[in-house]
Formats: structure tokens, C-alpha cells, sequence
């Protein structure tokens, strides 16, 4: 392995500046990057372990009726916090749809959010990629690519981001806390991942040293509590990533949808959100028909990057399933086998 | 290696005979203590570490390495290159056997496929050899690689499998698919897979002047062995295996590959004991795999859905400096009775690590088309599938007319359909749906996998405490072969299981052949069958013969042996203990050799096989097309059942491993580069534990006079078969959407 410096900051100011070096990489639960490590993918000349920070391990009710999940509260610990999940049902049951219970037992909420790609071009550093190195190609666009991007791609780069727990949270419009050189700043998590462009290097909004140090939910989110699903759609049952995703949430009034959140996962380079979509669903009775013509307004922009356009097709159907099931109301529990289609199946024993 | 300390569950501990019973496995607690040692636990004192350098292209010749860079690193003690490496006795591309397969060992700068290994970094740490294997940045020449089943020119292989000719046929084919009354044509593909066993290969190598001891997961001790002696050039006597455990084989293991012998090279090189270890993804390339299969069937019914002609191809593929074909039409020479048969192969080269036997070679490809494509002819018939099957039983071999050795199928598919509740299924699909909405489709598959025997040894002595003691240098997989075996040896001498003292899995011990060819526990247990009957007749001889004796005058053919005691057949009051007979004689042991070996004479006369039928339900998202099995019934009937626990198991085993092949698995092959891109388990799909259904076995009985002395048949792979095409077929009744490239992906029901 390639020799690297470890430092382990003693507090958050410590670490962004450690951090803020060229070459630096924070590490978290390391389950993304150390597997990057270990295949040459990345190679960082210094790791800053945030693990041993203080303060970042906690989720906390603000006086506005927010929440603040800091960034090392584990994938597990907050599924299973019960207060979280009965405000935000549909972010418990994507994190509890991803990887396994051992990675999730692991991952962090920040290293969730900034995990990489799972593009095989990236990671097999014999391909040409540009985002693993700036301008040498992509062997993805005329490669094995039928899980790749329909929406938000570019030539350079159609890379997914194959986040499950960020689609809830930019459907909620979760805010993310971020600590840098320059103090403190937060910005929306809709505007935390980069589309590719020009330059899929730069993935994220994030400058050298720029740590997240917490995701918060505004007072609003648990609005949709009664009303919020994810649906994941995968190639095995469990333990595998999305094909195609989406999380959806509704404030139902008086029978008319007061107001939808829908967002998709596995489709761009980001959580992707489908405004247009929740401006058709506005006032208007949760209706099979209105539903299709969200899903339609979802993927209005989407086209194939390969040899994926069932995924377009797929996503419209996803889209209207998991609005479907939004309306019909937030299961009591979560399921056995959560986000998936088979959630209602009886006898699921693992998830 | 610590002593093995194997354990029964007291419970589980029996008097009388130990074949038949469910014991436990005796190596399981050392394994949940993790004190069961496999091969790279090991670490003798003064060790280094190896890491292979592979080439990430998979045609055409490295040009440079920086070999200075990697020696810079600290650390690093060597670097092993086709330049500077210790001489092979005998080069590496000869094939002295057809058991040889040709191997990369820096021989040249050629690079013939991807992964392929291309020089061994040795140094003090893992973490150091691992860098300077990154150091090395080769530089290649690339020439354009040969991929897929269309890759170039095809031919017909000399033979297919191990032995097989490439071609068969039985009656007018063309004849019988003009008179018949339906047709079907149909192309079915299957992908390239790897074994993927839990644990890599590793070896630990220590040379000791011009011997060596040597830790290595291996299927064939004295098949490794041997082509250890003759790379080196050293005597057999000088070679040490130890390989107690395997973390799993199905068939990369059983022949000595590229990366082991490159372990001893290094280790010969450096002068100091080396392991070397195989990374996940440097497991797909030089230790073998599943060719990828193209396969037409073409098959006529008459009117009354009996079958006029059966015409099954298979193309798949090699290597380009080797020869393995995946035998996969020879599937269709034993289960349906058509009057015509002919199946026929054919292959194209491509830059791949050669193929190999994996899991059900042949039969895992074949199986899940013949089933699919039966099928399809049943439906094609208006007929239910269990009736078709049924109605075109094979009461002889069909490809040689012979009778079968015994054939308890209609037992199988009696029992399997009884207990899946198969007589309610529609004969339309996309008929059922269940509370959710689901659509709910059943399908079946017949089982079949031939019973094989191979050559092995055995040695048994019972000694003067009343113990008794069998060495056969078998091998444990991970299919309970430590408790199998030591029941068959335990009846064999006529003790309990615990009285007797069972060796096996190191090349000091008699041969026991290959684990493979679901033969092992046959071909094994009928050496150690005939050891323990070797050592009781002397035994018996020392009783029978001394006036002393209560047993005096009874002959050997007179006494039988059971817990420790020789007793007479036609008075079973009279009977002497092990102890006072070898006391009595003044011996401190007895003892005697046995042989398990094929019987030629039976396998001119019988077609030998187990048989099996496979009940699959799926659940289907008729939007979203995720797929869900949700329940499998198997019944097999496969000869004597050493262990049903054991059994059980290895048919479960068998039946995930079916609907990983029907659902889930496949290597992704990039086209233009010949790169596998999902050499990690990660993204490389098998079921998870989320995936797999409740699953019910039946295991039907089955008396077998020929097949060899205990009456056993294998178990090992017949699980896959059936099972891939039930579930495919499960799929189709469910959707009405028949899929004839596997894995069944999500897009391809997204109707
Ligand atoms: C086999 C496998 C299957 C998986 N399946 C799924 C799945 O189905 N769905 C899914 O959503 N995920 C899946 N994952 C991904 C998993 O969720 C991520 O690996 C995990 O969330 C990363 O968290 P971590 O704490 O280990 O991050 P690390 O690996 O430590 O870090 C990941 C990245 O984030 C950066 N980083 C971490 N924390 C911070 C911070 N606070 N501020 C700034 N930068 C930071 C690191 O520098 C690094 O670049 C899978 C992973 C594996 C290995
Ligand atoms: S799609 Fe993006 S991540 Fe994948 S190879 Fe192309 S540039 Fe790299």
C-alpha cells in the first residue's frame, strides 16, 4: 500500500486544517475510501481520521422543530433511533435498504453523503476516467453501462451518485453544516453534488478541508411523516445498489395532496430532485393519473447514456409505485425487507 | 498446524452403524473458534510476502517494469520477473497430462489475458509488497483482445469437458424433427462465471535445501504434488501439502494453477518461507472459471407430446493457448427420451485465463436450457411440464440405450411435486398474483448429475487399546468430508465414530484422488471401505484361526465386526473384543490397504447417474420486474446417504447456487478491453441470505448394486441442475415473458 501520514485531530478546527493540504483526505468509517485505498482509486498522502472529534455523534431536536444529525452518527445508530424514524420514515427505510447491516454499523451520515461513485470505469484504474483523472476519457460511454445516468449526464462523465440515504434527505431539503477554512457555512444538500459537465472531477460543492460536520432537517420535514416512502429497485433482494430509486412524500389535506416531495437515486451524478414533478401534484387529488403524469414530468429531460433507456421507463414506474404508496399511507413499521418491492411480501425475514 | 481436535456433538453420538447418521460436522467448532487452520494462517518464523503484479490488458506483451522503483520501497527484498526468476525443471507449457493445464509463471512477456500474472513482489510486509507491485508500472504493448462468443473463428473442439467427444447423436435428428407435429428453435446464452470461493488461493512455501512444506487449499493433494515435482524437479518424498480446510474449491482448486507455483518460486527465490495470497480480483483470470455458453435447441414432439427429436449445440469458448470446453449439450444425452439425439460443440478463442470445471461442468450450463427449452415444448404442447417430463421419461440412457444402475426420478418428481403442491399450477402463466399484487409463477427442472468414481487409498489399522485408525489424504471443501468419511470409517472397522482415529488432508497419506466430480465420499469412502474390510479380515484370521478363541474354527467369512468386537454370523453369543484378540496375539496393531476404484465392467453395462426434480415459486413486480424466489422444493435421489444433515446441505448449496445462476451471476465482461468489471463481491452478484427461500429437501431412496460397494452417489453438484431452469422457468410462468439470456435481468420483464 502506499505509504500515507495519519493524523488523528484532537478538534474540528484542527482537522480542517490538516485537512485543507493538498493530498489530505478525511477519513471516516473508511468503508468507501479504504476499499478506494486498497485498489489504487485514491491515493491520498495523508488521511485525517474525524472518528475521534467530539460532538459530531449526536442527533439533536432544535427548539424549531429540526433535527441535526451529526456527521458521525453512525448509518445504524440513527435507523434506529425510534423518534427519528416516526418523523422521517422514509430516510430510516432508505438507509435500512442500503448495503448491509455490518457497512451500516460502519458508514457515517458524511461519509454517506460524499461516497463516490460505484462506476466500474472509476474503479478499475486500467480505464480511461475522467473523474478519477481529469481529462483522460471515459470508457463508461461505450462501455458496460446499463446502470449508468439518464438524467444530468454529460459526455465527460455518466456516473451515477449511488447514495440511497441521500434521496429522502434532498426530497426534505435536509441542509448540510459545513465546517472550512473560513468558518462556518451551510448549504442546501441539493446543491452539495455536482453534475459532471466539464469537469466530473469536482464532485462536490466542497473547497480543500471543507468538513461536514452535521445534516439537518428543517421544522417542515416531518410534515410528511404519514405519507413518505422509498422504493428502491435492485438486483437482489438486499445488499445491492440501486437501479433506480426514488423517495417520496406527501402532505395530504382534506384529500387533495397540499404538498409532494419526490426525489430520485441511481439516475445522475446527484440525488435528484423532480420539482417539476411535485408542481403537478400540488392541490390535486393522489390519483393514479396524477401520479403518471408526475412521473412523466420526473423524466421529462431524461435520455439513455448507454445501454440503459429501460431505466427510464423503469424510473416512471418507480415514481408513480412509490407515490402510489406514499398516499396510501406510512406503514406503522418498518418493513422486513425495506424499500423494496417486496416489502409487503409476509415471511420476509431479513432485510 | 495445531492438532485437530475434532468434536461431535454428544447428542449426536450413536452406537451401531454411523453411516445414515445426521452428525454435526466435527470440525465445525474449530471453525467457529477460528482455530480450523487454513492454509494462509500460516506463518512459519523468517516469512515474506508475495503479491502478484497482474496485467491489466488482455492481449499483447509488457514491454517495461520499474523494477528499481519497487526495490526502492522499503521494505521490498525482491521482485520476481521473467528475467529473474529460479529455472522450472520442465517448462510450464508442456501438458504431460490431460489433468495439465497450461499456466503463467513469467515463462515470457506475453500477456494472453487480463489478470494474468506478470511478476511477484516479495517483501518483509503485505502493505510493502502490495506497493511495490503498484511501482512497478508496467508498460505494455497492446494488440486487440478476443472477446466474446463471436470473437473470431469458430471449430470444433478435439473433445469436450474431460474427455467427451465433441459430437453425439442417436437416430435421424432431421428425420424426426420433419415428422414432427410442434417445433421448437430456440438460442439460449449464459455468461462467464467464477468460482469465487470463500477463501482466495494462498499458498505458504518453505523450502528446506531441495524439499519443501507447503500450505495450499488443494482438491488433489497427490495431483498437486505431483506437478510440484515435476516443476521442480524434486522427488515426491520431498514434498510436504497440508491442505486440512478449504475454503471452498468448486473445481478452481483442484489442479495446481499459475499463482501457487509462483509462490514456491518466490519462496525458492528469496531462500525464506513466502505466502502468497490471491486478492479478490486477481481471482478472475488464472485459477479458472465458467466458459460463457451460446446454445441452440431444437426439439419436435408428435401429437401426443412425445418427443421425435432432440437437437441441442453449444458454442462456448477457450483460451488461446489452451483447451477446456464446457461440455454443456451433453445435458441433453440422458434425461428425455427422444427417439433422435444429437448434440454437438463448438468454440471460438478468446483472451480469457482458460476455463474450467466448475461446479456441475457442463451440466450447470446445459441443464438450465434443456429445462428451459422442455419447457418451452411443453407449452408449446398444451402440456404441464411435470406430465411432459413424465410422458418422455427415459426408462435407458437415451444416447446409449443402456439401462441405469437405478433411477429413482419418478420417485423425485412424485414426492417433489407432492410437497410443493404442484398439481394446482395453471397451465397459462401470468395467471396468479398473490395479496400484494404480485404475479406468482411456478416452474420445475429436472435434476441429473452422473455418478463418477474415481481411484483412491486407503489405510486402516486397529490396535491393541480397541482403537482403530484410517489415513486417506482426502479433502475437506467445506462438504463435511472430516465427518462423512470418519463415519464410513467407523462402520468400515466396526467402532464408534470416536474410537477411531481419522487422517486426512495431507499428501502423506494414501491418494485419495480428486474432490471432484461430486466422487469424493464414493470414491473415498469405497477405499476406506475396503481398508477397514482388509484389516477386520485379519483381524478375524488372527481369532479365527488360534483355538483360544471363542471364534476359533468360524472363518473369515463368518465373523462381523461392530463395536469393537468380532462376532460369529450364525451365533452372535459368541464373540471376542479387538483388544483381547491383538493381546492374545501379541500384536501391538493390525493392519491393511484398500483401493476405491471404478468398476469397468459395471459402467459397460449401466448408465450411472443421480437424478433429482427441482419445484421452484417466484414472485414477480409486474411493473418493476424485481424478481423473488420464494420457495424451492428439491428431491433427489442419489444412492446411499452417508449424512442427510451433510446431504442436505450440499443440495441446498446446490439449489442457491441454481438461482444464482438463473437470477444473479455473471462476470461483466468490458467488450473492447477484455476486462472483467465487476471482479469484486461486491457488484459480482450472488444470493444473499435475503434472497434465498425457504428450501425443502427430499432426499428419496435409493438402492444402488453398481455404482460401488456402499452404494453412493455424489451430491456435490446436482443441487444446480434443475434448479437454474425451475426457477427460470418459475419466471416465465410468472410474467409470460421467456427469457433466454441468463442472469434474468430486470429490463428484460419490464413489459
Ligand atoms: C459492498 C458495499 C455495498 C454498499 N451498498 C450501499 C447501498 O446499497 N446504498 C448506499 O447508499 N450505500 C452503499 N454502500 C456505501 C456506503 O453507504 C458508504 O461506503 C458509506 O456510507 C461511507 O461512509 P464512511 O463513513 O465509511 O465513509 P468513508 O469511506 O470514510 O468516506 C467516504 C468519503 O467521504 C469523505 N468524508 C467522510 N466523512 C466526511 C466529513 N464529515 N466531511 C467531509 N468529507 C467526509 C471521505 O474523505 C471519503 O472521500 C455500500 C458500500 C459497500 C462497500
Ligand atoms: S462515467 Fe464518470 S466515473 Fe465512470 S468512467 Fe466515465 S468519467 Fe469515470
Amino acid at each position: 500500500m502506499k505509504q500515507f501520514d495519519y493524523v488523528r485531530p484532537a478538534t474540528v478546527a484542527e482537522a480542517v486544517a490538516a485537512a485543507a493540504q493538498p493530498g489530505a483526505t478525511y477519513l471516516a468509517a473508511g468503508t468507501n475510501l479504504l476499499d478506494l485505498m486498497k485498489g489504487g482509486v485514491s491515493r491520498p498522502d495523508r488521511l485525517v481520521d474525524v472518528t475521534h472529534l467530539d460532538g459530531l455523534d449526536q442527533i439533536e431536536r432544535l427548539a424549531d422543530g429540526s433535527v441535526r444529525i451529526g456527521a458521525l452518527v453512525s448509518n445504524a445508530d440513527l435507523a434506529h433511533d425510534a423518534e427519528f424514524a416516526k418523523s422521517y420514515p422514509a430516510v430510516v427505510e432508505a438507509l435500512l435498504s442500503g448495503a448491509s447491516a455490518q457497512l451500516r454499523n460502519a458508514a457515517t451520515v458524511g461519509g454517506n453523503l460524499l461516497q463516490r461513485t460505484r462506476c466500474a470505469y472509476f474503479y478499475d484504474t486500467a480505464s480511461r476516467c475522467n473523474k478519477r483523472e481529469a481529462g483522460s476519457g471515459c470508457d463508461a460511454r461505450e462501455g458496460e453501462n446499463r446502470t449508468h445516468a439518464v438524467l444530468g449526464w454529460s459526455e465527460s462523465c455518466i456516473a451515477t451518485h449511488p447514495s440511497d440515504f441521500c434521496v429522502p434527505l434532498v426530497a426534505l431539503d435536509a441542509i448540510v453544516e459545513i465546517e472550512g477554512r473560513n468558518g462556518r457555512r451551510e448549504i442546501a444538500l441539493d446543491e452539495l453534488h455536482r453534475l459532471p459537465g466539464h469537469t466530473p472531477e469536482r464532485e462536490s460543492a466542497l473547497e480543500p478541508g471543507d468538513l461536514i460536520v452535521a445534516v439537518r432537517l428543517p421544522p417542515a420535514a416531518p410534515g410528511f411523516a404519514a405519507h413518505a416512502r422509498y422504493l428502491k429497485v435492485r438486483e437482489r433482494t438486499s445488499y445491492a445498489f440501486a437501479v433506480v430509486s426514488a423517495a417520496a412524500a406527501l402532505r395530504i389535506e382534506n384529500g387533495k395532496i397540499a404538498e409532494a416531495r419526490l426525489a430520485l437515486g441511481g439516475v445522475a451524478a446527484k440525488p435528484w430532485r423532480a420539482r417539476a414533478a411535485e408542481d403537478v401534484l400540488r392541490g390535486v387529488a393522489p390519483t393514479a393519473d396524477a401520479f403518471q403524469d408526475a412521473a412523466w414530468r420526473a423524466l421529462a429531460d431524461a435520455k439513455p447514456s448507454g445501454d440503459n433507456a429501460y431505466k427510464i421507463e423503469l424510473a416512471r414506474r418507480i415514481v408513480v409505485r412509490a407515490l402510489t404508496l406514499a398516499a396510501a399511507g406510512t406503514p406503522a413499521r418498518i418493513p422486513a425487507l425495506p424499500a423494496s418491492p417486496f416489502a409487503s411480501t409476509s415471511g420476509a425475514i431479513h432485510a | 498446524m495445531p492438532e485437530l481436535n475434532l468434536t461431535s456433538a454428544p447428542a449426536h453420538l450413536r452406537h451401531g452403524s454411523s453411516i445414515g447418521q445426521p452428525l454435526t460436522r466435527r470440525d465445525g467448532v474449530l471453525k467457529v473458534k477460528g482455530q480450523a487452520t487454513y492454509a494462509a494462517d500460516n506463518h512459519p518464523p523468517g516469512m515474506l510476502f508475495a503479491v502478484m503484479a497482474v496485467s491489466s490488458i488482455a492481449h499483447g506483451r509488457v514491454t517495461s517494469l520499474d523494477v528499481a522503483a519497487a526495490k526502492r520501497h522499503p521494505g521490498v527484498v525482491d521482485v520476481m520477473t521473467p528475467d529473474h526468476k529460479p529455472q522450472l525443471a520442465i517448462d510450464p507449457e508442456i501438458k504431460t497430462n490431460p489433468f495439465v493445464f497450461r499456466m503463467e509463471v513469467l515463462q515470457s512477456n506475453e500477456v494472453r489475458y487480463a489478470n494474468q500474472p506478470i511478476a511477484v513482489v516479495i517483501a518483509e510486509t503485505l502493505e510493502a509488497a502490495t506497493e511495490g507491485a503498484v511501482l512497478l508500472a508496467p508498460c505494455y504493448e497492446t494488440l486487440p483482445a478476443l472477446v466474446g462468443l463471436d470473437a473470431g473463428e469458430s471449430f470444433v473442439p478435439p473433445v469436450v469437458g474431460v474427455g467427451n467427444p465433441a459430437e453425439n447423436h442417436r437416430g435421424d435428428v432431421e428425420a424426426g424433427l420433419a415428422s414432427a407435429e410442434k417445433q421448437i428453435d430456440v438460442v439460449y446464452e449464459t455468461p462467464p462465471q467464477y468460482h469465487n470461493a470463500m477463501e482466495p488461493h494462498a499458498i505458504v512455501a518453505s523450502w528446506d535445501d531441495d524439499s519443501v512444506q507447503i500450505d495450499m487449499p488443494t482438491q488433489g493433494l497427490m495431483l498437486s504434488l505431483t506437478r510440484v515435482a515435476e516443476l521442480f524437479g524434486i522427488a515426491h518424498d520431498k514434498i510436504h501439502i497440508r491442505s486440512p480446510f478449504l475454503g471452498g474449491g468448486f473445481g478452481s482448486k483442484g489442479l495446481m494453477a499459475g499463482p501457487p507455483v509462483l509462490g514456491l518460486m518466490a519462496a525458492k527465490l528469496v531462500g525464506r518461507p513466502v505466502k502468497l495470497v490471491l486478492r479478490r480480483e486477481q481471482m478472475y483470470g488464472p485459477v479458472g472459471h465458467r466458459a460463457p455458453t451460446r446454445q441452440r435447441l431444437r426439439i419436435g414432439a408428435d401429437g401426443e407430446g412425445c418427443l421425435t427429436a432432440l437437437d441441442h449445440h453449444a458454442r462456448t469458448v477457450s483460451s488461446t493457448f489452451d483447451d477446456f470446453y464446457e461440455p454443456a449439450a451433453d445435458a441433453s444425452h440422458t434425461l428425455y427420451a427422444a427417439p433422435a439425439i444429437r448434440t454437438s460443440h463448438d468454440a471460438v478463442r478468446v483472451n480469457t485465463g482458460t476455463p474450467l470445471f466448475m461446479r456441475a461442468p457442463g451440466e450447470a450450463t446445459g441443464s438450465i436450457a434443456l429445462e428451459s427449452a422442455i419447457d418451452e415444448m411443453a407449452w408449446a404442447c398444451g402440456m404441464d411440464p411435470l406430465a411432459f417430463r413424465l410422458k418422455n421419461y427415459a426408462e435407458v440412457e437415451p444416447i446409449t440405450g443402456k439401462p441405469f444402475s437405478s433411477k429413482a426420478l419418478r420417485a423425485c418428481y412424485d414426492q417433489g411435486a407432492a410437497r410443493f403442491g404442484w398439481s394446482k399450477r395453471s397451465l397459462q402463466p401470468r395467471q396468479t398474483r398473490d395479496d400484494a399484487g404480485l404475479l406468482v409463477g411456478w416452474g420445475m427442472g429436472t435434476a441429473t448429475f452422473p455418478a463418477l468414481m474415481f481411484q483412491a487409498e486407503a489405510r486402516a489399522a486397529i490396535r491393541r487399546d480397541g482403537t482403530g485408525a484410517m489415513e486417506i489424504g482426502a479433502h475437506d471443501m467445506g462438504q463435511g468430508a472430516w465427518t462423512a468419511l470418519a463415519q464410513i470409517a467407523a462402520d468400515a472397522v466396526g467402532l464408534d465414530i470416536d474410537r477411531v482415529e481419522f487422517k486426512a488432508g495431507t499428501s502423506d497419506l494414501p491418494d485419495a484422488g480428486i474432490a471432484g466430480g461430486s466422487a469424493h465420499t464414493a470414491t473415498a469412502g469405497a477405499a476406506i471401505h475396503s481398508a477397514g474390510a482388509a484389516v477386520i479380515a485379519k483381524l478375524a484370521d488372527l481369532a479365527t484361526k488360534d483355538q483360544r478363541s471363542p471364534l476359533f474354527g468360524a472363518g473369515n467369512a463368518g465373523v462381523i465386526a461392530r463395536d469393537g468386537r468380532l462376532i460369529r454370523r450364525d451365533d452372535e453369543n459368541r464373540s471376542e473384543s479387538y483388544t483381547e484378540i491383538l493381546a492374545r496375539a501379541g500384536v501391538a496393531e493390525v493392519e491393511a490397504r484398500g483401493t476405491g476404484a471404478p468398476n469397468p465392467a459395471a459402467m459397460e453395462e449401466y448408465a450411472m447417474h443421480a437424478h433429482g426434480a427441482v419445484f421452484a415459486e417466484v414472485k414477480v413486480d409486474p411493473e418493476l420486474g424485481q424478481i423473488r424466489v420464494t420457495r424451492m422444493v428439491g428431491a433427489f435421489a442419489a444412492g446411499r446417504i452417508v449424512n442427510p444433515h451433510l446431504v442436505k446441505s450440499q443440495l441446498f448449496g446446490g439449489m442457491i447456487w441454481g438461482m444464482s445462476f438463473a437470477l444473479h451471476e455473471e462476470a461483466i465482461t468490458d467488450r473492447r478491453s477484455g476486462r472483467i468489471m465487476n471482479a469484486n463481491l461486491g457488484e459480482y452478484h450472488i444470493p444473499v441470505n435475503a434472497d434465498v427461500p425457504p428450501l425443502d429437501v427430499i432426499t428419496v431412496d435409493e438402492y444402488d448394486p453398481h455404482v460401488n460397494a456402499l452404494g453412493i452417489k455424489g451430491v456435490g453438484e446436482i443441487g444446480i441442475t434443475g434448479s437454474a431452469g425451475a426457477v427460470a422457468n418459475a419466471v416465465w410462468h410468472a410474467t409470460g415473458v421467456r427469457v433466454r439470456r441468463f442472469p434474468i435481468r430486470i429490463e428484460e420483464l419490464l413489459t
